[in-house]
C-alpha cells in the first residue's frame, strides 16, 4: 500500500508535467493544425535559458526564471509562430512536420554545442524535504509539481472559458471563417495561443530540469511522452491532456515497478496502439470534435 | 409507366429538435430531369445528402432501382451507377483534363489488380476524348484542371459525371458561380446528353431561369416540405412558390 | 515517355555505373549506401508523396527487412529468398498496421507507425536470444547471385544498383498505370475521388504496404552491405532521415527521393569542415528550404526555372475547391 502511495504520487506529479507539454501541443494543434515535433524541445530548452541567467548574467534563481520566460515567449512563442508557421500554413500540414523536425534537431544541437553536452545540475524550486503519508515517503517536490502544473492548467481552463479573449481563442480553433466575420482577430488569437504555449512549456522545463537535470536530449522523450497523452486523452480538448499526461505519468512509474525494466518504455506505446484501435478519439474526445 | 429509377420513400430528417426535412416523398423515372428548388434552408442539400446516402434519414429511405442506399459507400453508390457533381469546384487540379475524365471512368473498369497491370489509360482515352470533345474542351485536353477558368472546370466536373456512363445523374448547384454565356452552353449540352443517352438528372439549383427552362419536372422544397410538384409552367404559375420565394 | 526522357534516363544509368570506377572503398560505400536510402526513400514517397499519408516508421520497415535476410542468410539460406521475405515481411506488417490506422482518420498513420518504430527497436534491443540484442548480428555475407559474386566494394554496388533500378522500374510502372493516377486523386481531393469509385481506404493502404515493401527491399541489402546490423540503425530517428530524404528532394516527383537521399547523405560530409556545427546548418537549411519551397529541391528548381520561362498561372481563387 505505501509503495502503492508513493508511485501514485510519483506518478501524477511527473504525469502533471507530461500534461503541461500535452496541452501546449493540443493547443498549437487547435489553433493552427501545427504537429509540432519539436515539442519536446521546447520543454528542453527554457531550462537553458534559467541556467544562462543564473550563470552567466548573475541572476538570482526567480529573475532567471522570468528571463527566460521573456525568452521562451519571445522565441518559441513569437519567432516560432511568424516566421516558421505562418508562412508555412498554407503548404498543409506536411511541409511544417518537417521545419518542426528540423527545429527540434536545430535546438538540440545548438544547446549541445554551445552550453554542453552534459546534464547540467538544475537548482531546485522546492524545498528537499519528504514527508511520510501512511508510511510512504512522499517529496515536497512531487507534491510542489503536482501543484503548479495543476493550478496552471486550472487557470488556463478558466482563462479559455471565463475571460472574452479566452471565448474568442476557442471560436477561433473551432471555426476560424465563422469567427472572423464575427469580428475576431482570428491571427492574434493564434499568436496568443503560442504565447501560452512557451509559457506552459517553460513552466514544464523549470518544473522537470531539477528532477532529471538539464540536459539536450531530454526533448527526445518528453517530446513523445506529450505527444502520447495528447492522443490518449483525447486530441481536441484540453481535459482529454491532463487525464492522458497523468496516465502516462502513473502507468509509467507502475510499469517500472512491475514489469521488466527493458519493456517500460513499451507500455504507454501500447496504450497509444489500443486507443488508436478501439477508442480513436481519445478517451475524453468526443467523435464530433474537429476533423483531423 | 416503368419503374422509378430512383424513389424517395417519406424521408425525415432532424438534427436535434430541428426538422431539416419532413415527410417527403417523390419518384424519379428514366429520362427525367428533375429540379429540385427551395429557398435558403429549405432542406435541399440535406435531402441530397438522405440520397446519397451520406446522411442517414431519421426516417423512411431511397432505393435506386429498388436498392436502398441507407449506409451505401460514395464509392459503391458510384459503382451502382450514380453520378454527381458537387456544388464546390471538385475537379483535380494539378492532372490534365484528360487525366481527370479518365478517372472518373477507370474504377469501373476490370479489378483493383487487373488495373496495376493493365494499360495506362484502362483504355478510356477514347472514349474520355470524346467527353471532352462533347463538352468543347478539345483545346485543353492537356491542360491542368486547375489553370482553366471556372466555368471551363465545371464542364469538366460534368464530364467526369457522365464518364462512367451512369443511369442517373444528381448535379449539385451546377449554374453556381458560371457566367451567362457558359450557363447557356452548360444547359444546351446537359440537354442534348439527356436526350442522346437517356440519363436521368436530377438538379438542385438557385437559380429559377436555369432550372425553368433545363427541367422537365420540377418539386419544390420549403421548410422541409414540397410544397409544390408540376411542369416548369405550372410552378411558375403557382401561388404558394411565389409566396415561398417573395416571403409573402 | 517521351524519347527526351529515354535519353536522360539512359545518360543516368550510365553516370551510376561510371561514377565508382577509380574511386576508393569509402566513396563507393557511401554511393552504395545512397542506392539503398534511395530504394526506402522512393517507397516512403509513395506513401507521403503520391497518397498522402505521412508514415514515420520507414527505417522500422527497413530494420523488418535487414533482420530477416541476416537472420535467414545466417542460416545458411539463400540471398533472393531471404530477400523476397523480407519484402513479404514488410509488406504484411504495413498493411497489419494500416489497416486500423486508415479506418480511424487522416494522420493517425502516423501516430501508429511512430509507435510501431519505438515498439520494434525495444523489441530488437531485448529479444537478444533471437536479434542479439544490442550486440546485434554480425557476419552476413556478401551474396553469390546466379553464380556471381558480389564480395568486393565495387561489386557489390553494381549488384545494389541492379536491384535499385528494378525497384525503380517498379514503381515507374505502378506510377503510369491507372494506380498512379488514382494516388495522385487521392492526394489532390479524396472526396471528389471516392464519389468516382475510388476506394479511397483500400488505396491508401495499398500505397502504404507497398512503400513499406521498397523499405524492405533495402533492408534486405542493408545486411550484406554492412555485414553488421543493430537496433539503433532502424530507430525512429532514421525514419525521419528517410522522410527527410523525401520532402527535401520533393514529394510526389519521381526523382525527387534520389535527389533527396543524396542530399541528406551528402551534405553532413560536405559540411564536415564545420565541425561540430553540421547538424545546426543542417537543420536551419531544412528549415529554410520548407518555409521557400514545400515542394523541395525539385519544387524549388521549377520555381527558380518558371521564373525564367513565363508560363499561364493558375488563378488562386479557385484553389478553394482543391479542399472540399
Amino acid at each position: 500500500m505505501a509503495e502503492f502511495i508513493q508511485i501514485l504520487v510519483s506518478g501524477l506529479a511527473a504525469g502533471s508535467i507530461y500534461a503541461l507539454a500535452a496541452v501546449g501541443f493540443t493547443l498549437l494543434w487547435q489553433a493552427s493544425q501545427t504537429i509540432n515535433f519539436a515539442q519536446g524541445e521546447f520543454v528542453m530548452l527554457p531550462a537553458f535559458f534559467v541556467l544562462i541567467g543564473m550563470n552567466f548574467l548573475g541572476l538570482g534563481l526567480w529573475p532567471a526564471v522570468g528571463f527566460a520566460l521573456l525568452l521562451s515567449l519571445l522565441i518559441l512563442g513569437l519567432t516560432f509562430k511568424k516566421l516558421i508557421v505562418e508562412p508555412m500554413l498554407p503548404h498543409g500540414t506536411l511541409p511544417l512536420v518537417i521545419a518542426t523536425i528540423a527545429l527540434g534537431l536545430l535546438m538540440k544541437e545548438s544547446v549541445k554545442e554551445f552550453y554542453g553536452a552534459t546534464a547540467q545540475p538544475f537548482p531546485p524550486i522546492f524545498p528537499q524535504k519528504v514527508f511520510h503519508v501512511l508510511g510512504a515517503s512522499v517529496s515536497a517536490q512531487d507534491i510542489g509539481n503536482l501543484a503548479v502544473s495543476m493550478l496552471a492548467i486550472l487557470g488556463l481552463q478558466l482563462f479559455l472559458s471565463r475571460t472574452r479573449t479566452g471565448r474568442c481563442m476557442q471560436a477561433s480553433a473551432q471555426n476560424p471563417q465563422v469567427a472572423e466575420i464575427l469580428g475576431v482577430d482570428v491571427k492574434r488569437m493564434a499568436l496568443y495561443t503560442f504565447l501560452i504555449n512557451a509559457a506552459l512549456a517553460t513552466i514544464a522545463s523549470v518544473l522537470i530540469s531539477p528532477v532529471y537535470l538539464a540536459k539536450f536530449s531530454n526533448g527526445e522523450t518528453l517530446g513523445l511522452v506529450a505527444f502520447i497523452a495528447a492522443i490518449v486523452g483525447g486530441f481536441n480538448q484540453i481535459r482529454g491532456a491532463l487525464v492522458g499526461g497523468l496516465l502516462i505519468g502513473v502507468i509509467d512509474n507502475i510499469s517500472a515497478v512491475y514489469i521488466s525494466a527493458q519493456y517500460r518504455a513499451a507500455v504507454p506505446l501500447l496504450l497509444l496502439i489500443a486507443i488508436i484501435l478501439f477508442r480513436p478519439q481519445g478517451l475524453l474526445g468526443s467523435k464530433e470534435g474537429r476533423a483531423v | 409507366m416503368s419503374a422509378p429509377i430512383l424513389s424517395v420513400r417519406n424521408i425525415s430528417k432532424r438534427f436535434g429538435g430541428i426538422r431539416a426535412v419532413n415527410d417527403v416523398s417523390f419518384d424519379v423515372h428514366k429520362g427525367e430531369i428533375l429540379g429540385l428548388i427551395g429557398p435558403n434552408g429549405s432542406g435541399k442539400s440535406t435531402l441530397f445528402n438522405c440520397i446519397l446516402g451520406q446522411l442517414k434519414p431519421t426516417e423512411g429511405h431511397c432505393e435506386l432501382n429498388g436498392v436502398s442506399t441507407d449506409g451505401v459507400r460514395p464509392a459503391e453508390l458510384s459503382l451502382m451507377g450514380v453520378g454527381r457533381t458537387f456544388q464546390q469546384l471538385s475537379v483535380f487540379p494539378k492532372m490534365t483534363v484528360l487525366d481527370n475524365v479518365i478517372l472518373a471512368g477507370q474504377e469501373h473498369e476490370g479489378s483493383m489488380l487487373s488495373r496495376l497491370f493493365g494499360e495506362s489509360d484502362a483504355g478510356l482515352t477514347r472514349k474520355a476524348e470524346q467527353l471532352i470533345e462533347f463538352f468543347r474542351l478539345t483545346p485543353y485536353r492537356d491542360t491542368e484542371a486547375g489553370s482553366l477558368s471556372y466555368g471551363q472546370q465545371k464542364l469538366v466536373d460534368a464530364a467526369m459525371a457522365f464518364m462512367a456512363g451512369p443511369g442517373i445523374v444528381l448535379l449539385d448547384e451546377p449554374a453556381g458561380g458560371v457566367n451567362l454565356t457558359m450557363l447557356a452552353h452548360l444547359k444546351e449540352r446537359l440537354q442534348t446528353y439527356n436526350r442522346e443517352h437517356g440519363v436521368t438528372f436530377v438538379v438542385i439549383e438557385h437559380n429559377m431561369e436555369f432550372v425553368m427552362s433545363l427541367c422537365t419536372r420540377i418539386i419544390v422544397l420549403a421548410q422541409g416540405e414540397i410544397i409544390a410538384e408540376g411542369s416548369p409552367e405550372e410552378i411558375r404559375a403557382n401561388q404558394m412558390v411565389i409566396d415561398a420565394y417573395l416571403g409573402g | 515517355m517521351t524519347r527526351k526522357q529515354i535519353l536522360f534516363v539512359v545518360l543516368g544509368i550510365a553516370a551510376l555505373i561510371a561514377a565508382p570506377l577509380g574511386q576508393g572503398n569509402y566513396i563507393i560505400y557511401t554511393m552504395t549506401s545512397w542506392l539503398l536510402f534511395s530504394i526506402a526513400a522512393m517507397g516512403l514517397n509513395l506513401t507521403l508523396g503520391y497518397a498522402g499519408q505521412i508514415s514515420l516508421a520507414q527505417a522500422g520497415f527497413m530494420g523488418v527487412g535487414a533482420y530477416v535476410t541476416a537472420l535467414m542468410t545466417l542460416a545458411g539460406v539463400p540471398w533472393i529468398l531471404a530477400a523476397l521475405s523480407s519484402i513479404g515481411s514488410a509488406f504484411v506488417v504495413g498493411l497489419l498496421l494500416g489497416y486500423p490506422a486508415l479506418r480511424v482518420q487522416h494522420h493517425f498513420l502516423a501516430f501508429v507507425t511512430l509507435a510501431f518504430n519505438t515498439l520494434l527497436f525495444l523489441v530488437l534491443r531485448n529479444e537478444e536470444e533471437i536479434t542479439g540484442g544490442s550486440f546485434g548480428l554480425m557476419g552476413m555475407e556478401r551474396p553469390t547471385v546466379f553464380g556471381i559474386s558480389t564480395d568486393g566494394n565495387l561489386n557489390f554496388y553494381y549488384f545494389a544498383l541492379v536491384c535499385f533500378l528494378v525497384a525503380a522500374g517498379i514503381m515507374w510502372w505502378i506510377l503510369r498505370s491507372p494506380w498512379g493516377r488514382a494516388f495522385k486523386a487521392l492526394r489532390e481531393n479524396p472526396i471528389r475521388a471516392e464519389s468516382l469509385g475510388l476506394k479511397v481506404r483500400r488505396q491508401t493502404l495499398l500505397a502504404f504496404a507497398i512503400g513499406s515493401a521498397f523499405a524492405g527491399l533495402a533492408g534486405a541489402l542493408q545486411s550484406p552491405l554492412v555485414q553488421f546490423i543493430e537496433p539503433s540503425s532502424f530507430a525512429l530517428n532514421h525514419s525521419l532521415k528517410i522522410l527527410l530524404m523525401v520532402v527535401v528532394g520533393g514529394a510526389g516527383f519521381f526523382f525527387g527521393p534520389m535527389l533527396g537521399a543524396a542530399v541528406v547523405i551528402l551534405l553532413p560530409e560536405i559540411l564536415r569542415f564545420t565541425e561540430g556545427y553540421y547538424l545546426i546548418i543542417y537543420a536551419l537549411l531544412v528549415i529554410v528550404l520548407m518555409v521557400y519551397s514545400p515542394n523541395g529541391l525539385i519544387g524549388a528548381g521549377q520555381k527558380i526555372w518558371s521564373k525564367f520561362k513565363p508560363k499561364h498561372e493558375a488563378r488562386r481563387d479557385l484553389e478553394k475547391g482543391f479542399q472540399l
